[in-house]
C-alpha cells in the first residue's frame, strides 16, 4: 500500500495532479445544481409575482 | 425526411423537459467509466519505462486537456447556431459550456504543469502548446465576464457569441502547436490519424477516462442548459407546470 502511494517517488507530482483534476469534477457538480436552485427559485419568484398582480 | 426534431431542439419547454429526462444517462455511466479508468490506469496499467509511476498523470492531463477543447468547440458550434438562427436554446448551450470548459482548461495547465516539472524540469514554460492553451483559458474567462457585464440576457447572448466564434481559431492553433513548431509537449499519442501509440494496458484506461469526462461534460451541461433555459423565460405558461411550487 505505501508503495502504491509513493507512485514509485513521483507521489508529490501524481497525487496533486488527480486532487486538482477531481476537485474540479466536484466543484462542476456542485455550481451546476447551485446554479439550477437558485434559477428554479427566481423563475417561481417571477410567477408569484405575476399571479399577484393581474 | 422529417425536421420537426430540429424545430424541437428550438422549444425551450421541449428542451427543458428532455434535459431533466437525460442527465441520469449521462451522469451514472460516466461515474462508472470514470471509476473504471481509475483503477485501470492507477493499478493495472504498468509504469511506463521511462517516466515510471509519474505518467499516470497522463489520465487526468490529457481528458482534461480534450474537455478544454472539446467544450469550447460546442459552445463555438452552440454560439453560430445561436447567432445565425438565433435560436435562444443554442444560446443557453453555449452560456452553459463557458464555466465547464474554463475549470477543465484549469485543471489542463495544472495538472500539465506537475507533470512537467518531474520530466522537463519545469512547472512552466512559454513553450506554443502551453501558452495556446492558457489563451483559452483567457478566451474562456473573456467570454464569462463580457456576458456578466452586459445586463440585457439577449443582448449578452448575441456579443458573447461572436467572442466565442471568432475564439475558435485557437483550437486548432493548440492541437497542432507541437507539431508545427518546436515545442516540449509531446506529440498527440491518441488524438491522431494513425493507430494510438500506447500500449493496451495503457491505453484502454485512458480511452475510458475520456469517454467518461465527456459523459460527464453532457451531464453538467444538460443540468446548466435547464438553469439558462429558465433565466431566459419571463413568465411562460410552461413554467407553472414546469416548476411545481
Amino acid at each position: 500500500m505505501s508503495e502504491f502511494l509513493d507512485m514509485g517517488g513521483y507521489a508529490a507530482f501524481v497525487w496533486p495532479a488527480y486532487a486538482v483534476t477531481f476537485a474540479v469534477i466536484a466543484l462542476n457538480v456542485w455550481w451546476a445544481r447551485r446554479r439550477l436552485a437558485a434559477e428554479e427559485q427566481r423563475a417561481r419568484q417571477r410567477l408569484a409575482a405575476r399571479s399577484e398582480s393581474p | 425526411m422529417s425536421f420537426t426534431w430540429f424545430h424541437r431542439l428550438g422549444s425551450p419547454p421541449y428542451v427543458y423537459a428532455l434535459a431533466a429526462r437525460l442527465t441520469p444517462w449521462f451522469a451514472w455511466p460516466a461515474g462508472l467509466l470514470i471509476a473504471a479508468a481509475l483503477y485501470g490506469g492507477l493499478v493495472l496499467a504498468p509504469p511506463d519505462y521511462q517516466q515510471g509511476d509519474g505518467f499516470r498523470i497522463i489520465y487526468v492531463h490529457a481528458p482534461s486537456a480534450w474537455m478544454s477543447l472539446m467544450v469550447y468547440t460546442t459552445m463555438a458550434l452552440a454560439a453560430a447556431v445561436g447567432l445565425i438562427w438565433r435560436i435562444k436554446v443554442a444560446h443557453a448551450v453555449a452560456a452553459s459550456c463557458a464555466p465547464i470548459g474554463a475549470s477543465f482548461t484549469v485543471a489542463a495547465l495544472v495538472t500539465g504543469s506537475l507533470w512537467g516539472q518531474p520530466m522537463w524540469g519545469t512547472y512552466w514554460q512559454w513553450d506554443p502548446r502551453l501558452t495556446s492553451e492558457l489563451v483559452l483559458l483567457f478566451l474562456y474567462l473573456g467570454y464569462m465576464g463580457l456576458r456578466a457585464g452586459i445586463e440585457d440576457l439577449q443582448r449578452a447572448d448575441r456579443a458573447s457569441a461572436v467572442l466565442a466564434v471568432v475564439g475558435v481559431v485557437n483550437v486548432p492553433i493548440i492541437h497542432y502547436s507541437v507539431t508545427w513548431w518546436n515545442s516540449l509537449h509531446q506529440a498527440p499519442s491518441v488524438m491522431r490519424l494513425a493507430k494510438p501509440t500506447l500500449a493496451t494496458s495503457m491505453l484502454v484506461p485512458l480511452l475510458l477516462m475520456l469517454l467518461g469526462f465527456t459523459l460527464f461534460f453532457a451531464a453538467v451541461l444538460l443540468v446548466r442548459l435547464r438553469a439558462e433555459i429558465l433565466a431566459r423565460e419571463r413568465a411562460s405558461s410552461w413554467l407553472r407546470e414546469a416548476l411545481p411550487a
